[in-house]
């Protein structure tokens, strides 16, 4: 499980905290969705769950840890980031690149051993790269580009993984794929938390929905109680209506013109 | 395929070392080489052998590796195919202070070597210093940014002390700034050798983590390396393998950025050990064939061997340009 308890950022030199007494949980068994508008500090929760910025109060935990407890190749095998960007400057295959996902359990030398080959096969299989696997990394489109950076995270093995918008790039063919994957991860006892602007999806699979406004923890709860308009409207600062699919049964959201 | 590169290299290294044996100035048939390696007898050709041509050829191995392999680490730490040693601080620095020991006369504090050396640590703690953002990390663009203001700035210190020496002053400190393996002395190959088994070694120690830190800071750190501190480990073993090479060779100039280009294209599959390693032979074998054009094209005068890398290695690196496209 991920847990923040009162989690406060500031970077150096800023006169406003990036993220402010965020309190949220990502259980295993569900997928936890953050959304917010751009800037409202979704990309800093996930660069505080690796260490990479400045905590000035409250903690993070991983399963009944603080997060500052571990060292950085445990809490790698314990949970796996993919970021929302990174370009490869020197190009691999994508067998290759997705065996980097073993690096938190393997030593300076030793040989690859058959752990490390079963998690990179199952992984590139579970992320549907498993065809692309011989491709070099520089001639993968962006879709391909971002299954396959998940399925590197999936090869760490980790219990917890964290996703920031993986579905850059994607039609809407791989995003339902992508959910869907995630869904069954989580599933399958993982925890997952996913960082996201596509508020309908997360309405369709997550678990559990954070919603962030400039820092602070704006609701956090099932999806039907986060995504309401009068809530979504306030924050993202657009007129919108919500309405509830017939077919599917979850949220649905509609931002309106605001001029015809 | 890469067993083959490698073995390939490796007869390369010492075909061209047993080459740089025999040819030169008073040229040694392979046969009487042969003879003064085993043979103790005092002969002007033993004395060629052993106390010329060996040891330099050795240094070539040596400066050729450590500039190889210096440039493979420092690509991949900083994300940049075009960031090397010199660009880094190390030339410049060690240019300060080797015309300092040759034109201020300073060079009865030390030797011109001792003073290359310790111009190019300085230059390399003043990148590392100007490249620190607020939060403390040392992001890739502004390293480079550093080394490149670094370097113009020792460029104006070195044109300012060079105007005001002597003309042999300004002739000597050139010569080395155009590197040369002439100066080549056992002490010098051993202290190299030494301090290139050392940072080699550390540098393949590192070559996993080094795989991921070329992925980017945040991405290295979901995969469990503590980003800032192991690239600043790796720019460091890297640098002072290079500043290594400048006290006994001078500046040795295009090894560090092209041949870690050739071995990537080589390994292809992004492995930072296996292009450590042929890296490291790919510049040892230019650097020894860049000596043997050096010193037999113009015989008995040297070209510098600074140039003739880059007269060598250029149009050879263009045609694998070409090929791989």
């Amino acid at each position: 499980m991920i847990e923040s308890r009162e989690l406060t950022v500031r970077y150096p030199g800023s006169d406003r905290p990036a993220l402010s007494e965020v309190t949220l949980q990502a259980a295993r068994g569900q997928l936890t969705a953050l959304v917010g508008p751009n800037g409202s500090g979704k990309s800093t929760f996930v660069r505080a769950l690796l260490g990479r910025a400045p905590v000035t109060g409250g903690s993070l935990r991983l399963d009944d840890r603080s997060l500052v407890e571990y060292g950085d190749r445990e809490r790698a095998r314990r949970l796996a980031v993919v970021l929302q960007r990174e370009e490869p400057v020197f190009p691999m295959t994508v067998r290759d690149y997705v065996a980097l996902g073993r690096h938190p359990w393997r030593g300076a030398w030793g040989p690859v051993t058959a752990a490390d080959t079963t998690a990179v096969e199952a992984a590139l299989h579970d992320a549907d790269v498993a065809a692309l696997a011989t491709r070099r990394t520089d001639t993968l489109s962006g879709g391909e580009w971002q299954r396959v950076r998940i399925a590197r995270a999936l090869a760490q093995e980790a219990p917890a993984l964290v996703l920031d918008e993986p579905t850059t790039f994607l039609d809407i063919a791989h995003e339902m794929d992508c959910f869907e994957l995630l869904a069954s991860l989580a599933r399958h006892g993982r925890a997952v938390l996913v960082v996201s602007h596509q508020l309908n999806l997360v309405a369709r699979f997550a678990d559990r929905v954070g919603l962030l406004s400039s820092g602070t923890l704006a609701a956090f709860g099932e999806p039907g109680a986060v995504m309401r308009g009068e809530i979504l409207e306030q924050v993202y600062r657009w007129p919108l209506v919500v309405s509830r699919d017939p077919a599917v049964g979850a949220p649905t959201l509609v931002p309106l013109r605001r001029h015809r | 395929m890469l067993v083959r590169a490698v073995w390939v290299l490796v007869l390369l290294v010492t075909g061209l070392v047993v080459l740089s044996l025999g040819v030169g100035a008073a040229g040694l048939p392979l046969a009487e080489v042969w003879r003064t390696l085993w043979d103790s007898a005092e002969t002007p050709a033993r004395l060629i052998v052993w106390e010329l041509r060996l040891p330099r050829a050795l240094l070539g191995v040596l400066v050729g590796a450590a500039l190889g392999a210096s440039g493979a680490t420092l690509q991949a730490t900083l994300r940049n195919a075009l960031a090397e040693p010199y660009l880094l601080g190390v030339s410049g620095g060690a240019a300060v202070g080797a015309v300092m020991a040759a034109g201020l006369g300073f060079a009865g504090l030390g030797t011109l070597a001792t003073w290359a050396f310790a111009g190019a640590l300085v230059a390399v703690g003043v990148v590392l210093m100007l490249g620190r953002d607020r939060q403390g990390a040392r992001p890739p663009a502004s390293l480079l940014m550093a080394g490149v203001v670094t370097g113009a700035f020792a460029n104006a210190v070195i044109m300012v002390v060079l105007a005001q020496s002597t003309p042999t002053a300004q002739r000597n400190a050139l010569w080395w700034m155009m590197g040369s393996l002439s100066a080549a002395r056992w002490s010098d190959v051993a202290g190299l050798a030494l301090a290139v088994a050392v940072l080699g070694a550390g540098l393949l120690h590192m070559a996993r983590s080094l795989d991921v830190i070329a992925l980017g800071g945040d991405t290295a750190a979901s995969l469990g390396e503590a980003s800032e501190r192991v690239a600043m480990r790796l720019f460091v073993l890297a640098s002072l393998l290079a500043a290594a090479t400048v006290a006994t060779a001078g500046l040795v100039g295009f090894v560090g950025l092209m041949v870690p280009h050739l071995a990537r294209a080589v390994v292809r599959d992004g492995n930072s050990r296996r292009t450590l390693v042929v890296a490291a032979l790919g510049g040892s074998a230019l650097v020894l064939l860049a000596d043997l054009a050096a010193r037999t094209l113009r015989a008995p005068a040297e070209l510098p061997l600074g140039a003739v890398t880059a007269l060598l290695g250029v149009p050879f690196f263009l045609w694998q340009l070409r090929r791989n496209r």
